[in-house]
C-alpha cells in the first residue's frame, strides 16, 4: 500500500491548481454560465499547456500518463470553478472510445486535434424515454455498401453545438441480429441537424443540443472498433467516464468547501465569527470528512482502472458516492453563505447548480445501485 | 379533535386552487425567465380578497382566518412560489405587523390599501452585518423636531422593487434627543419618502419574478406618527410578525413540494414506466410514497400552527416545528423529483428546475434552519441554557 502521490503526479495537480487560479475568470465564467456559452479561450490554454488529453499516446498528441493524472488535472479545475471545470473536462468527451477502440488511422486523424484544441469531441448516446445505458437504441443503422445509412434522432448531446469528431451509437439493424454498432460523424454541411435544447440547472458552459439523423450515410472507415461491439464499448467507456465525472464531483465539494470555509471564518454574527459556532463547526467537520472519502474512492477506482483495467463496481461506487458528496456539500456551502449564497456574484451558488447536474449526468444514485447490487448479489 | 376544515376554509383552498392552476402556473416559467413582475395576477389576486383575508372587514380585509390564509398561500405556492412569497411579506408579515400594533389611524391609512391588494407592502430587517444576529442593526433614526431622520441601510428586501410597493417598515436604533438612549423601533416610512432610494437588484440563482433589493436611507425624513408601536419595543415587535411568516413559509413549502409530487406523478405514471413489476418498481415509488408523507406532516404541522394563531394561543414552538420541517423537506423533495425525472428535468423549461433552484431558498429565509432549532432549543431549555 502506498497513498501518496508520485512526484510527477503532484506536479501535475500543482500545475493545474495554478492554471486554474491564474486562467479561470470569474467575471468571465458569470457571463459565460448565463448565456450557456463555453469556455473557448481558457480551453484553448489548457490545450496548448496539455491538459487535455493527457492520458492520450504521446504520437497521438498525449503525454502517456493514465486515467488518475487525467482527474487530477478534472478534479483541479472543477475545484476552482465548477462550471467551467465540467466544460474543460468534457471538452475531449467519447475521445476515450477512439482511443481505446480506435484503429491507429483514426486516433492519428482525431485524437491530437482534440488534445490540440483544434476541435472538442463529442459523444451521442441518449434517446427520448431511454431507461438506462443498457437499453436498445432507437437511433438504427443500417449496412450498405458504402458503410452505414443512420436514422433516429440523439438527445442532450454535450458539446454537440462545438465543431469537432462525434460518436454516435446506433443500433445495427442488417435483419441478422440486434447489436449495436458505434459511428465516428463528423459534422459538416451534410452531418446530421442540430437543435439547441436550452439552457439546463447546471453545467450551463456545455451547451446541450439534439441530433437528428436523416438517412446520413457514414462511411465504413468510420467504424470504431468491431461492429456488434457497441454496447461492450460503451460500457467500457462508461466505465472510465464515471471515473472522471466521480473526480468532477469531489473538486465541486472541493470548491464549495473552499469557499465556505473561508466565509465562515470571516463572517461576524453575534460578536463571533460563525466559524466559532459548534453546529456551524459541526457541517464543517462533516463536509470535510464527506469529501475526503469521495476522493479516496475516486483515486482508488482510477489507480485500478490504470493498473488493472477498471473494477466496475468500484466504478459506480466512486460515481454514486462522489457526486452525492457533491450535492451535500455544495448544499451545505450555500447554506452557510445564507441570503449571500443566492446572489450569483457571489459566486457559491453555480456549486449547487453544477453538482445537482452533475448527479443526474450520465445515471441517477438508483441506476448505481442497482448495478452495484447486482454485482454483489450476483445470481439468486 | 377535529381535522374538517370548515365549508370557508374549503371554499378558500377551493378559490385559490383553481386560480393557481388556470391564472398562475402557466405563466411560472415566463415569469422566470423574464424576470418581470405579474402586475395583472396581482391584480387579479387583490380583487379575489386573497390579500386581505385574515383581517376585519371594516380594514378592507376578509374577515377570514388564518387557517385559511395559509391554505391559501399553499394553493398559490403550488402555482408559482414567488406569488406565495407576495403574500407572506405583504400579508404576514406587514399587513399583519400594522393591524398588530397600529394606531386606528395607521390602520386606516397603510393596513386598508394592503389588505384591499392595491398597495405591497415591504419588511426592511436585514443589513449587511445583521442577517441571524438581527440586534446587531446599524440603521439609526433620531427625532428632529417632528421628524425622524434616517440614516443606514436595509438588503434582500422583497417586493420594494414593486411598482406598486408603498410602505417599508423596518428596524432602527433610535433616539429622542441628542443624549438620549438608543433603543430599537419600528417605522413605517414610505417609498416616497425625502432621502430613501431604491437601490441594486439583486441577481439571484432564481425567484426571479420576486423583486429582491437594497434600499438606502440618506436623511431619509418621516413623520413622528410614522413609528409603529412601542417605541422602546420595535425589535420584539417586528420579530414577532416574523412568527407569523414562519408559518407562511411552511405554507410557501409545502405548496412547493406539492408541485413536486403532481409533476413526479404525471411522470411516473406516463406511458413506459407504468406497469412495472413489482421486484423492479420499488425505487420511485417508495420515494414518492416518502413525499406525500412529508408533505402531509408539513402541511398538518402548519395548520396546526395557524389554528392556535386564530385561537389566540401560544404558537412559537409550531411555527418552529412547522418553517424547519416543511422547508428541509420540500428542498430534498425537490432535489428527489429532479433525479426521478433525469436529464430532461434539468432544462430550464422544466417546472422542476425551478422547483429545485428556489426551494433551498426557504431554509435561509425568515430565519435559517439553525435558528429555527435554536428557539426551539431554547423554548425546551430555557434562555438561562444558552450564552450569547
Amino acid at each position: 500500500m502506498d497513498f501518496n502521490l508520485s512526484e510527477e503526479q503532484t506536479d501535475i495537480q500543482k500545475a493545474a491548481r495554478e492554471f486554474a487560479q491564474g486562467e479561470f475568470d470569474l467575471e468571465h465564467a458569470l457571463d459565460l454560465d448565463r448565456n450557456c456559452q463555453f469556455p473557448l479561450k481558457i480551453w484553448k490554454k489548457a490545450c496548448n499547456l496539455g491538459f487535455i488529453g493527457i492520458h492520450f499516446p504521446s504520437r497521438y498528441g498525449g503525454q502517456d500518463l493514465g486515467l488518475l493524472e487525467n482527474i487530477l488535472i478534472v478534479e483541479e479545475f472543477c475545484r476552482q470553478h465548477s462550471g467551467i471545470g465540467m466544460a474543460l473536462g468534457f471538452s475531449d468527451f467519447g475521445s476515450e472510445m477512439i482511443l481505446r477502440f480506435g484503429n491507429d488511422d483514426q486516433k492519428r486523424r482525431y485524437l491530437p486535434p482534440i488534445a490540440t484544441g483544434e476541435y472538442a469531441s463529442s459523444l451521442a448516446y441518449m434517446e427520448q424515454d431511454q431507461t438506462d445505458e443498457f437499453s436498445s437504441f432507437k437511433t438504427v443503422a443500417i449496412r450498405n455498401v458504402d458503410g452505414y445509412l443512420v436514422n433516429g434522432k440523439k438527445l442532450f448531446i454535450v458539446n454537440g453545438a462545438l465543431s469537432g469528431p462525434m460518436v454516435v451509437l446506433c443500433q445495427l439493424n442488417n435483419s441478422e441480429c440486434d447489436e449495436q454498432v458505434v459511428l465516428i460523424v463528423e459534422k459538416n454541411s451534410e452531418g446530421p441537424a442540430v437543435s439547441m435544447m436550452g439552457g439546463q440547472i447546471g453545467m450551463r458552459m456545455v451547451p446541450m443540443v439534439s441530433l437528428t439523423f436523416n438517412n446520413l450515410q457514414v462511411s465504413h472507415e468510420n467504424l470504431i472498433g468491431d461492429e456488434g461491439n457497441g454496447q461492450f464499448q460503451f460500457i467500457n467507456f462508461l466505465n472510465e467516464m464515471r471515473i472522471e465525472v466521480a473526480a468532477m464531483g469531489v473538486g465541486i465539494a472541493q470548491g464549495a468547501f473552499d469557499l465556505a470555509l473561508t466565509y465562515s471564518k470571516q463572517r461576524v454574527q453575534f460578536n463571533q465569527k460563525i466559524a466559532s459556532f459548534e453546529a456551524m463547526r459541526n457541517k464543517l467537520a462533516d463536509m470535510v470528512t464527506r469529501i475526503e472519502m469521495a476522493r479516496l474512492l475516486t483515486y482508488k477506482a482510477a489507480w485500478d482502472f490504470d493498473q488493472n483495467g477498471g473494477n466496475v463496481m468500484l466504478n459506480y461506487m466512486a460515481k454514486m458516492i462522489s457526486s452525492e458528496t457533491a450535492f451535500e456539500v455544495a448544499d451545505d456551502a450555500l447554506h452557510i453563505f445564507g441570503g449571500y449564497g443566492y446572489i450569483v456574484e457571489n459566486q457559491i451558488e453555480h456549486f449547487y447548480r453544477d453538482a445537482q447536474m452533475l448527479n443526474v449526468f450520465g445515471e441517477v444514485g438508483r441506476a448505481q445501485k442497482k448495478l452495484i447490487a447486482n454485482k454483489v448479489i450476483g445470481k439468486i | 379533535m377535529n381535522f374538517d376544515l370548515t365549508d370557508e376554509q374549503k371554499k378558500v383552498r377551493e378559490m385559490a386552487r383553481n386560480f393557481a392552476r388556470k391564472v398562475i402556473a402557466p405563466r411560472a416559467e415566463e415569469m422566470e425567465r423574464t424576470g418581470e413582475y405579474p402586475y395583472d395576477i396581482m391584480a387579479q389576486m387583490a380583487s379575489l380578497g386573497i390579500m386581505g383575508i385574515p383581517f376585519p372587514k371594516e380594514y378592507g380585509g376578509g374577515g377570514g382566518d388564518w387557517v385559511s390564509m395559509h391554505l391559501c398561500i399553499e394553493e398559490v405556492s403550488r402555482g408559482d412560489v414567488s406569488m406565495g412569497a407576495l403574500l407572506d411579506v405583504t400579508t404576514s408579515v406587514v399587513a399583519n405587523e400594522i393591524y398588530t400594533f397600529g394606531t386606528e389611524e395607521q390602520k386606516q391609512k397603510w393596513l386598508i390599501p394592503l389588505a384591499q391588494g392595491k398597495a405591497i407592502g415591504a419588511f426592511g430587517l436585514t443589513e449587511p452585518d445583521a442577517g441571524s444576529d438581527t440586534a446587531s442593526l446599524k440603521t439609526t433614526a433620531v427625532l428632529e423636531g417632528e421628524e425622524w431622520v434616517i440614516n443606514g441601510s436595509k438588503q434582500f428586501i422583497t417586493n420594494i422593487g414593486l411598482d406598486n410597493a408603498s410602505i417599508i417598515v423596518i428596524t432602527a436604533k433610535t433616539r429622542v434627543e441628542q443624549s438620549g438612549k438608543w433603543t430599537v423601533s419600528t417605522l413605517v416610512v414610505p417609498k416616497d419618502a425625502p432621502g430613501f432610494t431604491l437601490g441594486q437588484r439583486y441577481e439571484k440563482m432564481t425567484f426571479h419574478a420576486s423583486a429582491t433589493h437594497e434600499v438606502f436611507f440618506d436623511d431619509c425624513r418621516i413623520p413622528n406618527d410614522h413609528l409603529l408601536g412601542d417605541i422602546n419595543k420595535g425589535l420584539a415587535q417586528h420579530l414577532s410578525v416574523l412568527q407569523t411568516g414562519r408559518i407562511s413559509v411552511a405554507a410557501i413549502s409545502t405548496g412547493l413540494a406539492q408541485a413536486c409530487l403532481d409533476e413526479a406523478l404525471t411522470y411516473t405514471t406516463r406511458g413506459f414506466r407504468f406497469r412495472q413489476p413489482l421486484m423492479e418498481s420499488q425505487t420511485i415509488p417508495f420515494k414518492i410514497a416518502d413525499i406525500a408523507m412529508m408533505i402531509e406532516l408539513s402541511r398538518t404541522m402548519y395548520l396546526k400552527a395557524a389554528w392556535l394563531k386564530d385561537q389566540g394561543k401560544n404558537y412559537t414552538l409550531e411555527a418552529h416545528f412547522a418553517k424547519l420541517f416543511a422547508t428541509e423537506t420540500a428542498k430534498k423533495i425537490a432535489s428527489d423529483v429532479l433525479n426521478i425525472y433525469g436529464l430532461l428535468g434539468c432544462l430550464d423549461e422544466y417546472p422542476v428546475s425551478r422547483y429545485f433552484k428556489v426551494a433551498k431558498l426557504f431554509e435561509i429565509v425568515e430565519g435559517t434552519s439553525e435558528m429555527q432549532r435554536l428557539v426551539i432549543a431554547r423554548e425546551l431549555l430555557g434562555k438561562n441554557y444558552f450564552v450569547i
